[in-house]
This record gives C-alpha cells, structure tokens and sequence, in this order.
C-alpha cells in the first residue's frame, strides 16, 4: 500500500502513532487525525457506496459537510452509523466500516442499481410503486426498506452519560476562523463574557491550513498567539468540538459538545458525559461560520479522488497528506490556484488547471499548465479517478492522466443559523452565492459568511463586527489587528458561475448523498415540479443527512439556468434545524432508563415494601396493587383474601397519592362553593363533605373530599390522576376568573402520609393509638378533625370516610412518620387479624360499592349521568359549569348512565368496554345501549359484577341485556341492578 | 414560539418552565348572561396570523398565571402580564 503522508501537517503528532482499523484492515495514523486523513494517508480513497446506484464513492471534503464518507464507527451499544469521517478524530482501536455495501465495498452487489440508472430517476418510487395498492404493504415497501437508509442503528444500550445544560453570555461567537476569533478577541479584551464555539477539534478555522506566512510569521504561530491571548482572558469561555446547530428565539441557540467521542473506551470517564447538550443565551451573537466550498456539476464528478480544492489543501497542510500524486484542478475562482501553489510547494505535480474563465487574470506563477475557457466534462477510472477529459474552449477534447482532481465551484457562505428563525437569504451576483439576510436582529455575520475571502479581510472584518456587537451592548471596543498585517483594498474575485457543465458525458451529481444526478432536475422540471421545495422533494436534493450542504446551490443554480432567471429569483428552500444531525444521546440527555420520567414514591413506600407489595406504575407513581401472603400464587388469591379481610375484619391502605390542596384565606368558603357544584358554603367546621367539580363545559371533571379545619381552612383531596390539573384548575380559577376572592392554594400532596383503615374492626385498632375520643358520637360519619396520637406524641388528621363502604377511617400524618405509623397500626390491628390491601382491592371493593373512578368519569358524564344528579346545585347562583350543565344534550333522560350489572349465570364472566345490547337485536351502533365501564370478580358475592354506562340505565334494574364483547366475539347475557352490590342502604358506613 | 419568558413575577425563564393553555377567551359572562355569549366563551377561539394573546400557567415556577402577547408569524413576545390584570387592571 502507498502511503500518501508527506511532511508537515500542523494538526498532527507523528510521536504518537495509532492503531484502527477499516472493514477488518488495521492501519494507522496519528494523534490529530480525523478518520478521512488517516485514510487517504493510507491511500484508501474508496471509502463507501452511493445510496441508490451503489456508485464507488471517495472523500469530497475536509469538514461538516461531506455527504460521501459516512461510515459506522465503534461497536456493540458505542457505534455510530453516518459518522463523517471527516469530523471523527482518530483514536487508538477505532473500528470504522463503510455503509451501504454487500458484500463489501470493494465487490458491492447493489451496483447493478447502476447499470438500471435510467429507470431509477427523480420520482421513480412514486411512479413505479403506486399500484396494485395490495403491494404496498407485502411487497414494495419491504423492497424500498430494504434498499434504502445508510447505516444501521446498534440494538445495544449506548452505556454512555450525556448531559443538558445552559450557557449564558453577552457575546456568542459562532465559529473560531479568522473572523471569529478576531471578534472573540476584540470582545474578549473589552471584557463582556464571551462564547466562542467552533465544531473543530482546535480553533482556527481556515488558518490551520493556511500555508503561507500570516504578517510574516508562519501562520500556526500566529494562530498560537492568538489562543494563546484568548485562554489568558477570563471572560472568554471557548468550547472546541462544540457545533452550533440552531438558532431558537429570544437568542437562545442550540449546541452540541462531543466530549469524550474522540477516546478510546479505555480512556472513556463513565461519569463524564459523552456529549453535551447546550442551551446558550446570548445578548449578541458574531456569526463568523464561513462559506462551503461548491462542487461543479460535471461527468463523473463522484469518482474517488475526485475532491473539495479546499479541503486538498487542508489535507495536506493540516494533516500532511497528499492527494494524489498528479493532480489537476477544476476551478472557477482565483482561491483554489492557492491549493496549486500549495501541492507544488510540496513537489505534488499539477498537472492542469481547468479554469471556464477566458481570462482568469490572476497572478499565479506556478508551474501548473493553465487551461482557460475550459470544462472539465467526463472522469475515467472505475474505483479511483485515472483521467479526466477536458473540452476546451475551441470544442477539442483532452484526455489529460490524473490520480486526484480537485474542484472548486465558488463559496456559499453557511448562512443557515441566520435564517433559522425564518430569514431568506439573499443572492449576489458578485459573490456568486446567497448571503446572509439583511435583518439578521442581533447576530453580525462577519468574514467569510459575508462574502470575505482572505485571512487578512476575514480578521479585520471580524474585528468590525465584534466592535459593532459591543456597542449594541453598550461597551466601547476597538478591532483587534493582525500583527504586521496591512489591510489591502478589498477585493472581490471575478466568479464566474458554473452549474452543470453542458457538455457533459456520463452521470453528473449535484446530490451526491442522495444520488440525485442533473438530469434528474431538469426532469423534475419537464413534470412540472419546477419550484424550488417541489424539485426538492420529487428529486430528494439536499434531503440526505447532510441536508445538501454541497448540493442545494447547484440545484438552485440548476433551475435558474433552465429557467432563464437569477437563482435569487429561484430563491432556497426553508432553513430548519439541525444545521448538522446531533445524536440521539445527546437530545436524550440524561432522560433514559429508569431516569426516563422521575419516579414518586409515597411515604408509605418502603412500610408497603416491607409487607411484601407488589407495586404498579400509575403515572410517575409506584403503588402498592396487592400484597400476596404464602402460598397465594395468583393475584386474585391475594386480592380475594385482602376483600374478604377488610369487609368481615379490618385492612390498611395506602392512599398518599390522592392530590390534596390546602386551601386558606377568607374567602375559601366562597371560592369553594364556586369550583364544586354541590354546596359548600356551610361546611362546618370538623367536617369533611364530597364534591363533584365540573369542567366549564358541564361535564365533570374530578370528584374528592373537602375537609373544614378550620373557620379559613380547608383540605382538599382530589384523585391520584388529576392531583396537578385540579390545583392548575383551581389555581385558574382564583387568580384568572375571580382574583377578587381572597384565597391561597398549596400543594399539599407529598407532605402528607394517609392510610385508609378500612373494616368493622378499624375503630377499635384507631383507638389503640388516637388519644382522642373515637366512637360514634364523638367521630361520627364525615367526620374531620386533627387528633393527637401515640399519648400526644404525635399530631395526625383523621377523617371518618369510605371508599370501600365499610366503617373506615384516613389517617394523614406528616410524610416522614408515614412507615412507623403504619408500622403501630399493623401492630395495634394484629389482634383484629388486621391485613394491608392495594390498589387492586381497593378497586374490587369500590365496585362492590357502586363508587366511581375515572374509568367512568371520562370527560362525558354529567353528575345526573353518575346518579348524582341531586347534589347539583339549584340555588347556587354561579360555580363552574352550571350554565353548560343544563345544556339540552346533557339532561336528556336517554342519556348513558351509571347502572351495575351482573351476569344472569353467576359462572359467566365479562369483560370491561364490552357493550350492551338488548336481546335480540343485531350489533350495530344504532343498537347500542351502552358499554361496561368497570368490572371485577366479587369476593363478597362470589361472581362477576360490574359498572356500566347504559341508556336509561337506572330505570332498567332487573331487565335482562346482552353483553357482547367483539374483541373475543363472546356474549354472555346479563341483568342491569343496582351499582351498590354490597350494603346499599349505607348501614356498615356509619356503624 | 418564545424560548425565554419573561415572567412578571420570576424574571427571565425557559419555557420549557411554562404550560400554554391557550387563547385569552371572552371574559366568563354572567351565570345569568344569554347562552350564546356561554358558547363563546367556552368553545370559541380564534387562531390568528400575527398579534396573540394567550394564558401561560408558570407551573414549573410561581405558579401564577400570565397573559403573553406573542405574534404568531415573527414569534415576537410583546407583552406579559399577570392574569389576574384582566379583572383587576393595575390592582393586582
Ligand atoms: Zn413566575
């Protein structure tokens, strides 16, 4: 194998050599190299195939924007498909592989897509797929996916950390050429804090590979004092590898910072983020993000070794690696006759260079043949460029023998985080491309972004746009200089634009990512999709990962020629983020696994833990659901003996996870009486009453307990799922609706541990450890009152409510005694034979109950729908949804309403959403009675039982229906009854 | 849309830290107002190109509820305001 490394190569450190490895080949390279210069060091120019002929494919540039070399680098949960080889710093043990290939890159099957090239054209899949409709799904769609997409995501957990933060500064400085860091350093010594971001891994930009003297000083040197000056000053945080990818509004921008991508897994720091996610606001930002170098659309022009004049030239001053041997240059601006010089200097023949400006009048003295008013029209060579054919400007053709071409089209200044926040750039003529908006509020282009060339104009014009930032900041600057630097008269080159070389011969790329070939636009525009989005989507130009960085001007330039017409007049598509694609990781951040969401636990946890619960995930909380004893294998054991306990003996709940809102002030009362429909304005003190709160629109919204603790204070408890909408509601109503009303509202919830002790024998445990007096009497039924415990020790709040519909209480006390209470009532109710019960008894016996949750408060029931259509309010003037209430469509008697029902045969079994039907009648929507809300076996009375929202339903006790379930096609018939299975005349409850 | 709120009550902040609830509505009527200003105010909302008004709850911080003018088309926030000034004025 040649090795194509020369001398030189200010990025590189030849003392420290290192070991990768490329499709199972080990190779090596050096400390600074990026993956792309190790390998055409190695003389790999065939790096991977083209995504839809399968076309052999070369490294085009030297940064961001390459749409060629893509590669999967790393392995198991560490590998990263799409990779730019040109951005991935090399490290000892990388593993790199090409894409897009089978068997391999170098004998690649999908090639024969090349030889279909004329039928594989703009809007092939839409033309070609579209019938027989019964295709799509088995035939054409796994055909499609299967040929397109690049590379292959890991199925592996990526065991990397990767981390969010925010950065604050008065000057944000988006990219560290010459322009930006003249203006960071201009900032820099006025003193306001400064950002400078740059996605290479060392500041710089275009000076690294600048190869002649800077001022008269080489120009790493010049570099060097410079971020030398720069980690000097305080003010001045700079973050390398750091890419600015948005611009969002109110100054905010997005970034991403590659922090330990570029090691070893050995050198990896687990506690270290991967990368990290930015969110940087900034008062003024300096965008200083230069301009990408444009291909020429010719023949050929995606051979390997065929590459960015530019990005030649950093290969070889940045990283010591020659391109070729022989090289020719295509170009048609006066930059690239510096990469000429450049080669020569090294001892790199140029063979040619291909100017199509008749009189380029430049002042090159190299050795190089100069051939003006010529094209490049056609490449030869099947892996790697061999020739290239000139047409010259008297219509001769000339095949002239090269090993590498470099290209330059003119420079597109990267304008994109100008125009993020909806900005449309504007064209010049003299510059050959579109610039940044004239309105950019805020942010200063500067350098090369605005049209500047030359390390000398960039500088100073970076200098000028820092000191223009300053002052819209209110600090005086002035414009760093370039030591021994004289600022020349500004000059613009003489661009002559070239878009797609006419007399080209074989396929010609704008797109090289996507495939999309010249003669794919123009037949984009015989079919009518001559406007710019619309070329872009028939062709997918500029749709690839790299967002046609390369390709979306010469596309442009493209239709405007056709056209007849400025490319201003084409105009660009829209500019969005990401201005380069930002890993999943790190848009993660630290959100995954079990970090994935916050997970609540109740104060009762670790007690419930200790009892033996079987815990369920209910929105970010972990209740208890049953709690099996041994021998108990099955759920419904554990749940069956836990009814059976509470119902003959006594249990002990964990309820801490219902909302609950204290609620001050003098007008409480009043506040109240408005946000529930029932009454509340009299709720004396020591007292606890249940609510039904509406939404606006009459239906209800959440129902719960409001306790009286006092003369302006009260206790609200809503249910586990709507603890946050209640209290945004409530919080609505006293600050939006009636901010008259004098009324304060505190969350509550997590303070409190409460546990329910439901069951004939819950008295008698209570009074083991409530100082207070407890019987009937004294603590009567919605009772409410604070109480002291354990001989004083302790203040609690205890309530006389039931969900369950048995004698039962709610403890609350203060969430870090919530275990050791817990603890002495288990104790207290041991001799009662006392069992704790979950989530899923407590659901079984609120059925038995006929008490409603959500499953059938469900955003379409009115009070009357849920039988509680008396404690509505009439008297009430005003409380949320009264008026909406008494809609026509909401009292209409035929509406669905709450009803129990149970299976006429007590073995059958039903299931929940199962619909009702009357006997005999088809299944059809005109048919439907209504549905089963809710259902479970009942312990208490030995089979199914159930809630159910059926027409009319409670005038129907006793009528037989048919319950039919169309997920298992089964129908069992059943009887509508009364929803209260268990004690329905409420004796148990004030026992 | 806005990426920096500035809350009356809490400075500059995220807005990751706020819930949109949407346009500000007709004021709520009078329970004993005509039904057609009840229907209004509980179903009817404009979407407008340009000038905006809407509640912004800072549930992740004072918990109080705004009113921010925001232009729909050039994302510009104009105004933000206590809610409770709708009813109150200068007052709150
Ligand atoms: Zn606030």
């Amino acid at each position: 194998m040649t090795s194509f490394r020369i001398d030189g190569g200010t990025l590189i450190d030849r003392n420290d050599v290192r070991r990768f490895t490329f499709n199972g080949e080990v190779l090596t390279g050096f400390g600074g190299d990026t993956v792309a210069s190790s390998l055409l060091a190695n003389g790999k120019q065939l790096v991977g195939r083209s995504f839809k002929y399968h076309r052999p494919r070369g490294i085009l540039t030297a940064g961001a924007a390459e749409p060629n070399a893509l590669l999967t680098i790393g392995r198991d949960g560490r590998r990263d498909p799409n990779t730019r080889a040109t951005m991935a710093e090399l490290f000892d043990g990388l593993e790199a592989r090409s894409q897009n290939c089978w068997p391999n890159v170098n004998f690649d099957i999908g090639a024969a897509n090349g030889l279909l090239g004329p039928l594989l054209g703009a809007g092939f899949y839409y033309k070609t797929f579209m019938w027989p409709a019964a295709f799509w799904e088995k035939v054409y769609e796994p055909l499609i996916r299967k040929a397109a997409g690049l590379g292959r995501a890991s199925y592996d957990p990526d065991p990397g950390y990767y981390e969010k933060c925010w950065a604050h500064c008065d000057l944000l400085v988006i990219g560290a050429g010459p322009a930006g860091l003249a203006a960071a350093l201009t900032a820099g010594r006025a003193g306001v804090r400064v950002i400078i971001a740059d996605e290479g891994v060392q500041l710089g930009g275009g000076l690294i590979a600048e190869g002649s003297p800077v001022g008269g000083k080489p120009a790493d040197a010049v570099l060097a004092d410079i971020i030398g000056e720069l980690h000097a000053l305080s003010n001045v945080e700079i973050k390398k590898r750091t890419t600015v990818f948005a611009a969002y509004d109110d100054q905010v921008f997005g970034a991403v910072e590659r922090v330990q991508k570029h090691l070893p897994e050995g050198e990896i720091n687990p506690h270290r983020a991967m990368e990290r996610l930015w969110r940087i606001v900034a008062r003024q930002v300096v965008l200083a993000t230069g301009a990408e170098e444009r291909p020429i659309v010719f023949g050929g022009n995606d051979r390997p070794g065929v590459m960015m004049a530019g990005a030649m030239r950093t290969y070889l001053n940045a990283y010591g690696v020659a391109p070729g041997k022989r090289v020719a240059l295509f170009a048609n601006n006066s930059q690239a006759y510096q990469t000429a010089l450049d080669l020569e200097v090294r001892g790199i023949e140029v063979a040619a260079i291909i100017d199509p400006r008749t009189c380029p009048n430049i002042d090159y003295d190299g050795k190089a043949r100069l051939i003006a008013g010529a094209m490049v029209r056609d490449t030869a060579g099947r892996k790697a460029i061999k020739s290239i054919t000139v047409r010259h400007d008297d219509g001769r053709d000339e095949v002239i023998a090269v090993d590498a071409l470099g290209v330059s089209g003119g420079y597109s200044p990267i304008v994109h985080l100008a125009c993020h926040r909806g900005g449309k750039p504007v064209w010049s003529d003299a510059h050959v491309g579109f610039m940044p908006p004239e309105n950019t509020d805020g942010m200063t282009p500067c350098g090369a972004v605005a049209g500047k060339a030359g390390i000398a104009d960039c500088f100073a014009d970076g200098g000028v746009a820092a000191v223009k930032a300053l002052a819209e900041l209110g600090v005086m600057g002035e414009a760093a200089s370039l030591p021994g630097v004289e600022q020349t008269a500004e000059t613009v080159d003489h661009i002559q634009p070239v878009w797609h070389v006419a007399s080209t011969k074989g396929k010609a790329f704008v797109d090289f990512q996507n495939d999309v070939a010249a003669s794919d636009i123009t037949l984009a525009m015989r079919e009518g999709y001559d406007h710019v989005e619309l070329a872009k989507r028939y062709t997918t130009n500029g749709m690839a990962t790299d967002q046609g960085k390369t390709s979306n001007v010469n596309a442009i330039g493209i239709l405007a020629e056709n056209k007849g017409v400025s490319p201003g007049e084409i105009g660009t598509t829209t500019f969005r983020p990401f201005y380069t694609p930002v890993s999943f990781g790190a848009l993660v951040g630290a959100s995954k696994g079990m970090d994935f969401q916050p997970v609540r636990k109740s104060p009762l946890h670790g007690w419930a833990g200790r009892n033996g619960a079987k815990f369920v995930e209910t929105g970010l909380w972990y209740r208890s659901s049953w709690f099996p004893k041994d021998g108990e294998t099955f759920w419904r054991d554990s749940v069956d003996r836990e009814v059976n306990t509470v119902r003959t003996k006594v249990g002990i709940c964990d309820v801490s996870t219902l909302g609950k809102i204290e609620i001050f002030g003098a007008d409480a009362a009043e506040f109240l009486n408005r946000v529930y429909c029932n009454a509340f304005l009299k709720l004396p003190v020591g007292k606890a009453r249940y609510g039904i709160m509406l939404r606006e629109d009459g239906f209800v919204y959440d129902d719960g307990t409001t306790s009286c603790l006092g003369g302006n204070h009260y206790f609200m408890t809503t249910t586990t799922a709507l603890a946050a909408g209640v209290l945004t509601h409530l919080e609505f109503c006293a600050q939006v609706l009636w901010p008259e009303l004098d009324v304060r509202l505190a969350s509550a919830t997590d303070q409190w541990a409460q546990m329910a002790i439901a069951g004939p024998r819950s008295r008698e445990v209570l009074s083991k450890i409530i100082d207070d007096d407890i019987s009937n009497e004294a603590f009567p039924f919605l009772a409410a009152r604070e109480v002291s415990m354990f001989g004083g020790r302790l203040k609690g709040r205890l309530f006389r409510i039931s969900f369950s519909g048995e004698l039962a209480y709610e403890i609350a006390v203060p969430a870090g005694y919530g275990e050791s209470v817990a603890d002495a009532v288990m104790a207290a109710g041991e001799e009662f034979g006392i069992t704790p019960y979950g989530t899923e008894t407590l659901g079984v016996m609120r059925i038995e109950k006929g008490h409603v949750t959500h499953a059938e408060i469900n955003g379409t029931v009115t009070p009357a729908d849920l039988g509680m259509g008396r404690m509505v309010s009439a008297k009430k003037d005003d409380f949320i949804g009264r008026v909406m209430n008494l809609r026509e469509g909401l009292v209409d008697p035929d509406r669905p309403a709450l009803v129990g029902i149970k299976p006429k045969s007590p073995s059958d079994k039903f299931a929940t959403g199962s619909h009702i039907l009357n006997p005999g009648e088809d299944v059809s929507l005109a048919n439907d009675q209504g549905y089963v809300t809710s259902m479970c076996h009942s312990p208490t009375l030995g089979h199914a039982i159930g809630l159910a929202l059926v027409k009319n339903g409670p005038k129907r006790h006793g009528e037989e229906v048919v319950i039919w379930n169309g997920l298992a096609g089964t129908t069992v018939t059943g009887i509508l009854c009364n929803p209260a299975f268990v004690d329905p005349e409420n004796e148990k409850l004030h026992a | 849309m806005s990426s920096l709120v500035k809350c009356p009550h809490c400075g500059l902040r995220p807005r990751e830290e706020f819930t949109i609830r949407g346009e500000v509505a007709t004021p709520r009527p009078d329970a004993g107002a005509d039904e057609a200003l009840w229907f209004d105010h509980v179903y009817l909302r404009d979407n407008p190109r340009g000038e905006h008004r809407e509640y912004w709850h800072h549930s992740g911080g004072c918990r109080r509820w705004l009113v921010l003018t925001r232009n729909t088309l050039t994302h510009e926030t104009s105004d933000v305001v206590d809610a409770s000034t709708l009813k109150l004025g200068e007052r709150a």
